[in-house]
Order: structure tokens, then C-alpha cells, then sequence
């Protein structure tokens, strides 16, 4: 370890706080990169991985903390970080898909002015491409659009480890393998080893442990904003790192109802493009869509909404109401009152010939406001006059008005405080006994621990079932981030 | 090898272009010659200009709706102020680029809907032509005249000034480095942004650039018409955008392509020109045009297709 220490500093942060809202985001992380070395960041959804790439690499002004390249504390921003050689590979691939590889390559190194830039471009990420992926065959004057996604990422990982004048000092991979086979992530993890051997370092954040353990020279977990546990890879094996990720003080035991898997199912679906398991929900269920974001639970509802209406031709009786997530985005109409955000998905069940029947719309509307307690004085308000909490009882509220047996939820509770969650837990749980299915993509662990049954998403698929007392943090962590085989 | 997209893209407006054309030669056989060349493309040189301006601000994710009457500005400009005090002329039209460029960066400040803020401006030029020419009026500059009417040997001069237009875009647009910064933020304002650039000077000096192009396109089409008009481009609002769709370039993700736009501008010239000479009542012109318009463009949705599912396979 103290060989580590007297090491140069490529990047420290400090003290990290970043609030969005209500959410804390950061809650005073320390991360502290030095050259020549591997560092591998885990966590769970939310732990603030993403947040504290975003201020290393200057696109994102932490509100408290400091961050200093070099050791020299100096001023934030993007261009700041790229000129102390900070480089970032992002999630999701950041290219501009209208333009071929070496434009690319143009727009990622500002230094490639002048005459005959395009040929200069395409040398330098050519010779890239060959030392990271020997063998690649991708030509560098096709357009990105053209590429494969796995050749999107080759290209955006070559690019960024490209050095015209003077190599990058950091590059930071967000799940660089996230879309690459085996044999690709093997090369790329092998000149990973090969850059920080000449001095170079990398942070390496992926879900793939076997990668992370083999990969590093140590490891960071972080956990609700704060890094819980640093040290050096050795120290780590993958149960270990997976405990360090979960929370065991917090396990607490929910009362559930037996197994309530009899008769047909109400909605089910083989498994998505034949892989891993396929989906069926019961009547009454509670079932949980879990796994790190973005990894086909969204897509996974919609295909399921999708399944029994059609895209083009609204349905008659509607059997599945939505619940968005991203309540700005696609949940209120923020122009309408609060009333009317409420009762459009159930306007057809109340109107005569066409013509809305406004006693019975404010009857529902009463209704409704005193069964989830919405706190307005007045339903004519506008929704916006309602706090973000409320706002997404609301959009509760209209699914459930509904005549809809099926209820499905696109992770919607983001950014809701913890006193309102409760109540809309309790309205589920009421209403599921009443026979709705309730089918509900969660990034939060607690939320995840109250359903009847789980599946778990790795990479689009469904990789794991859990149902009753299996349901806990450590299984969920376990089977959402794979081993060294998957990918 | 492959064919790569950009040259799938710019094949189906080429070939309607050499379709129209050889309909206009089969019906109109007296057509096929210098002369007739040169009046079947006249007018399309403005509008091609105006199509080159439009493609850049499409370039960026925005549509420009005051084309039309900023065209006509500049065309009463170019009949009256250019033509007596050609140094004032100038300052105005150097005046008229910087207020694009203050556009520009108007919408990406307050993050403005291009289509709101240009829909405005229209009014604010089309008043200003009115005031400078109340009634239609005013006179070319002689060598705005000269250059226009010019005889070079061989090809009539609306072919020449067509192909250059074309190569001089396709060289700034596509091959220049600033052309892959413009087209970089139609494509991905946040990796552009990532990667250290201003997109805000990107985007004002993209339509300054387009400023600078429809000005050229009003003093060319002063030096066809001889005189100018409050109302003499308006139409070129919507000619500029179909040209541009025509010719392979799409709204959003900066795919354009300025050889197609070209052509596609010379299309709707031809399609003019076409449905004169079957004698289609002027009555039904536009929507013939239209018409025209919905067939190319169904054909590209369909190529469209096929390449997806080539692409998915």
C-alpha cells in the first residue's frame, strides 16, 4: 500500500457532495487516482458511480469538495479536464453516429487541424484500433451508423486512447465491455494492463466482477453516494465484493402472502431473444423487474404493454395501464389541473356519446384525492402547484382508476420522498390484494424486497427468478453482477 | 467493398433528377440545347443558394423559417442600396450575417425552438424589404447583371454555377474540419461538448454561414429578375426545405448532404418546368409539384427500409 501512496497523483477528488433535488447523489465521496495504476469502481444503482465520473471529467460542478489534477487544485470544467489529460468512455456511446470513424476521431482531438487532418485522423486511430483490437477489420472512413454496436465501442475505446501529441493520463471506461464478446473484452483488458504498465492510469467501472477482480489494482465500492470500501484487488474476491456492495444491517422481513402462483398466468412472455428465462405474472402478483438500470427492464414493459395493445389502434377496454417513470418527460401534462392529469386513461369509462360527464369526473377526482391523500386544497389546480411526491400519486391515481387488471411501473418512485413511498407502498399492497398485477421495474433495494417475486435483468435478459425469502439484497447484487463468464 | 449510405443517399435524387429530365427532353425535344438548358435552370441557382442555407441550419438540429423573406431582404437590398452606395450595401449585408449569427446563439442560450424564433424574424425582414421597397422596383447591380447573364462556352452558365455551388459546399460542409464540427452537432450536441468544443460558437458561425449563402442567393436572384420585389422569394421558405429532404438530407442528426441538396434544388426547378409542358393548368402546379415531391420521397423511405433490414440481419 505505501508504495501506492508515494505514487504521483493523477486526479484526486475530495469530499464530493452533489445533491439532484432531494436525492443525494454524493454524500462526501473521496476518490484518489494515481499513475500507473488499475482503479475498478463498483456499486449498485444509484451508489453515484455515474455522479462522480461526471465531476472527474468536469461535466458536472460538485456543490461541495474539491478536485485537483496533478495534485494542483484548479478550475472545473471539461475543458480543464481534458487538458490535464483526463479522457472518459461513456455508458452510452457517445459518437456522433452521422459521421465516419475519422471525423470522429477529429472531433475527440482538437489537435488534428489543418491540411490533411482526414488522413492524419485515420492513421492515428487506425494504429489505435490495432494495438487494442489486433485483428479488427473495421474500416475508419465508414460512417458510425454503419457499425455494429460492438464496433461503435471499439472505435469510441480507440479514440479515446489515442494520443496525438502526448498520451491521455486517465481514461475512465463506464462499462466498456457492456456490448463486447468475450475474445474483444480479453484484448481490451490486456491493454488496459499493457497502458498502466507505461504509466498511464484507468478507472474501470463495470459489472462484470471477474473483469473488475482480474483487471485492477484496486477497488472501490461505493454505496448511497460514499465509497465504503478501498483497497487493493487482492483483498477482494467476488463474495466479499458483493457483500461490500450490500447492505446486510438493513435486511428486514416483509409479511408476504403465500405463493399466489395458481391457475394461468395473466401476462406472459418467452424469454427476450431467447435468452435467459421467460416472464409470467399471476393474478394478484407483485413482481419486481431488478438489475442494474438499463439493462432491458424498460424495454421489457413496453413489450409487455405492447403485447396486448396495439401500436396503432388504441384498444377498447384497456387491460394494462403504465406508470411512467420519468414523470416530466412522459407522466403530467403539466399545461392541465391537477383532476384532469387524473382521469384521462379512465375519461372513456364516464362520458356519454363522446360528450365527458363532468359530475362523475369530479366525483372520481374526490375520490381518488382522499384515498391517496394528494394534498391540494382544490383538484382544479394546476398539477405543477403539487410537489414532485404528489405529482406521482397522481399518475397512481390514473393507472389504478382505471379499469385495468394489470399495472405496470417504469421505476417510478425516482426522486420521491421517503414518507409519500410509504403511502403508495401501502395502496399497492391493498390493491394487489384485490387481485390487480402489479409489474414494477425498481432501481431501489427496498422497493425490489416488497414484491411477491423478482426477476433479475443482466445484459436484456432475464438471467434469475427469486420468489418469497429469496428475495434479498445479496441474491439480487449476486446475480446482477455476473461473473467473469458472462458478456 | 460496400456502397456506403451517403452514396445510397445521393443516388435516388440523382436519378429523379435524370428522370424528370428526360421526360422534360422527350416532351420538349427542342429543350435539349443551350438555350434551353440554360432556361430550364436558371431560377434554380437562388434556390439552390437558399436550399445550401437551409441545409446548414438543418445541419444543426434547427430549420430556418424566415428563408423566404430573409431572401427577399436581401434581394431589395441587393435592388436598391447595393446598386447605388455598394459600400453601404455591403455593411448591410454584413449586418444581416452577424444578426443570423445572433440568432443562432439566441436559440442555443435560451434554448429557443429554432421554428418559433425564425417564424418571428420572417416578419422582421419581410418588414424591412417592405419599407425599402414599398411598390416592386429598384435595379441589379451591373455586375451582379453580368455575372447571371454571362455565356461561358459549351455549358450554360446556371449548370456551371450549380456545379460550383455544389463542390464549394461539398468541400466546406463535408470534407473541412469545420464541416464535421457543424455536422458533429447535429449528430451528438453532448459528445461534441465532452470533447472540449464551444457549441455555441459552432452554432453561430453555422448561420452566419447560412446567412452569408442566402444573401448570395438574393443577389443572384436580383441579377435574373433585374429588379426586386417585398415578396419576391417567399416561396423559397418551403422550397428550401424540400430541396434539402429531397436531396437525402434529413430534420434531425445532421445528415445532410450538399451535392444532394443541389440537385434536389434543381428538381424542383425541372418539376416546375415539366408540368408546363404537359400543359397542366398552372391552377394545378403546386399540387402536381406536391405530388412529385411525396413519390421521391416515398421511394427514399423505401430504401430507407431496406437498409435497415440489411443492417438488422
Amino acid at each position: 500500500m505505501n508504495e501506492v501512496i508515494t505514487r504521483q497523483e493523477v486526479v484526486a477528488a475530495r469530499g464530493i457532495k452533489v445533491t439532484f433535488g432531494a436525492v443525494k447523489a454524493l454524500d462526501g465521496a473521496d476518490l484518489v487516482i494515481h499513475a500507473g495504476e488499475c482503479v475498478g469502481l463498483v456499486g449498485h444503482n444509484g451508489a453515484g458511480k455515474s455522479t462522480i465520473v461526471n465531476a472527474i471529467n468536469g461535466g458536472l460542478t460538485p456543490h461541495a469538495g474539491e478536485i485537483s489534477y496533478g495534485g494542483v487544485r484548479a478550475q472545473h470544467g471539461i475543458s480543464t479536464a481534458r487538458a490535464n489529460g483526463v479522457r472518459c468512455v461513456f455508458q452510452e456511446l457517445s459518437l456522433c453516429p452521422n459521421l465516419t470513424v475519422n471525423e470522429n476521431a477529429r472531433i475527440m482531438h482538437a489537435e488534428l487541424a489543418g491540411w490533411n487532418w482526414r488522413s492524419r485522423a485515420g492513421a492515428l486511430v487506425k494504429l489505435q484500433l490495432q494495438e487494442i483490437f489486433p485483428g479488427h477489420g473495421i474500416d475508419c472512413d465508414s460512417t458510425i451508423d454503419d457499425l455494429s454496436i460492438a464496433e461503435r465501442q471499439m472505435v469510441e475505446i480507440a479514440v479515446s486512447f489515442a494520443g496525438l501529441n502526448q498520451k491521455p493520463k486517465l481514461v475512465i471506461l463506464d462499462e466498456p465491455t457492456s456490448s463486447l464478446d468475450a475474445g474483444l473484452a480479453a484484448q481490451l483488458m490486456a491493454y488496459i494492463r499493457r497502458f498502466v504498465g507505461e504509466g498511464g492510469s484507468v478507472l474501470l467501472i463495470s459489472h462484470i466482477l471477474g473483469e473488475i477482480l482480474s483487471t485492477s489494482d484496486r477497488i472501490v465500492v461505493m454505496k448511497d453516494g460514499r465509497v465504503v470500501a478501498d483497497r487493493s484487488a487482492s483483498e477482494f474476491s467476488k463474495r466479499s465484493l458483493v457483500e461490500a456492495m450490500g447492505n446486510v444491517a438493513r435486511e428486514k422481513e416483509w409479511q408476504r402472502a403465500g405463493d399466489k402462483r395458481n391457475g394461468a398466468p395473466v401476462l406472459a412472455m418467452p424469454a427476450r431473444r431467447g435468452q435467459g428465462l421467460a416472464f409470467e405474472a399471476h393474478r394478484g402478483e407483485m413482481i419486481g423487474l431488478a438489475g442494474l438500470g438499463g439493462h432491458g427492464q424498460t424495454e421489457t414493459l413496453l413489450d409487455l404493454y405492447l403485447s396486448r395493445n396495439s401500436n396503432w389502434w388504441p384498444a377498447r377496454r384497456k387491460e394494462i395501464a403504465f406508470v411512467a417513470g420519468d414523470r416530466s418527460l412522459n407522466g403530467i401534462f403539466p399545461l392541465w389541473s391537477i383532476l384532469k392529469n387524473l382521469s384521462i386513461a379512465s375519461l372513456g369509462d364516464f362520458s356519454a356519446r363522446t360528450i365527458v360527464d363532468r359530475d362523475r369526473e369530479g366525483a372520481l377526482g374526490n375520490g381518488w384525492k382522499k384515498r391517496i391523500e394528494i394534498r391540494t386544497p382544490d383538484m382544479e389546480n394546476r398539477i405543477l402547484s403539487l410537489s414532485g411526491g404528489n405529482q406521482q400519486k397522481v399518475l397512481f391515481a390514473r393507472a389504478l382508476a382505471t379499469s385495468a387488471r394489470i399495472v405496470l411501473m417504469d421505476d417510478p418512485m425516482r426522486g420521491v420522498d421517503v414518507g409519500t413511498k410509504q403511502e403508495v407502498y401501502d395502496i399497492l399492497r391493498l390493491e394487489a390484494a384485490g387481485g390487480r398485477t402489479f409489474i414494477w421495474y425498481s432501481t431501489e433495494m427496498d422497493e425490489i424486497r416488497l414484491c411477491d417475486r423478482v426477476y433479475v435483468f443482466r445484459e436484456g435478459a432475464i438471467v434469475a427468478e427469486l420468489a418469497g425469502d429469496e428475495i434479498t439484497e445479496k441474491n439480487v447484487l449476486e446475480a446482477s453482477f455476473s461473473g467473469g463468464e458472462a458478456a | 467493398m460496400r456502397i456506403s449510405t451517403s452514396t445510397i443517399r445521393l443516388v435516388i435524387p440523382a436519378a429523379s433528377l435524370a428522370l424528370l429530365l428526360a421526360a422534360v427532353f422527350y416532351m420538349q425535344p427542342r429543350a435539349m440545347s443551350y438555350t434551353g438548358l440554360n432556361l430550364l435552370f436558371n431560377l434554380a441557382v437562388p434556390i439552390a443558394l437558399a436550399t445550401v442555407a437551409q441545409m446548414l441550419i438543418m445541419a444543426v438540429n434547427d430549420l430556418d423559417l424566415s428563408m423566404g423573406a430573409f431572401v427577399s431582404f436581401c434581394a431589395c437590398v441587393t435592388a436598391t442600396f447595393l446598386q447605388a452606395s455598394p459600400t453601404l450595401g455591403v455593411l448591410i449585408f454584413l449586418g444581416a450575417i452577424v444578426a443570423y449569427a445572433v440568432i443562432g446563439v439566441v436559440i442555443h442560450v435560451r434554448e429557443l425552438p429554432s421554428i418559433v424564433v425564425t417564424l418571428g424574424m420572417s416578419f422582421v425582414w419581410g418588414g424591412l424589404a417592405v419599407l425599402m421597397l414599398p411598390s416592386p422596383g429598384g435595379e441589379a447591380p451591373g455586375w451582379a447583371r453580368w455575372l447571371m447573364t454571362s455565356r461561358p462556352p459549351f455549358v450554360p452558365m446556371a449548370i456551371v454555377a450549380s456545379i460550383v455551388i455544389a463542390l464549394i459546399t461539398h468541400f466546406v460542409i463535408m470534407r473541412s474540419s469545420v464541416g464535421v464540427l457543424i455536422r458533429g452537432v447535429g449528430g451528438n450536441v453532448r459528445s461534441v461538448e465532452r470533447a472540449g468544443w464551444s457549441v455555441i460558437r459552432i452554432r453561430a458561425g453555422t448561420y452566419a454561414l447560412a446567412g452569408f449563402f442566402a444573401v448570395l442567393s438574393g443577389i443572384a436572384l436580383v441579377g435574373l429578375t433585374t429588379s426586386a420585389d417585398a415578396n419576391i422569394a417567399l416561396r423559397y421558405t418551403l422550397l428550401s426545405i424540400a430541396g434539402v429532404i429531397l436531396g437525402g438530407g434529413e430534420f434531425v442528426g445532421g445528415k445532410v448532404s450538399p451535392i444532394g441538396a443541389v440537385i434536389g434544388a434543381l428538381t424542383l426547378t425541372l418539376a416546375g418546368s415539366f408540368l408546363s409542358f404537359m400543359r397542366i393548368s398552372p391552377d394545378w402546379q403546386i399540387g402536381a409539384q406536391g405530388a412529385i415531391l411525396i413519390v421521391v420521397l416515398g421511394l427514399r423511405l423505401l430504401l430507407n427500409r431496406l437498409e435497415k433490414r440489411e443492417k438488422s440481419r
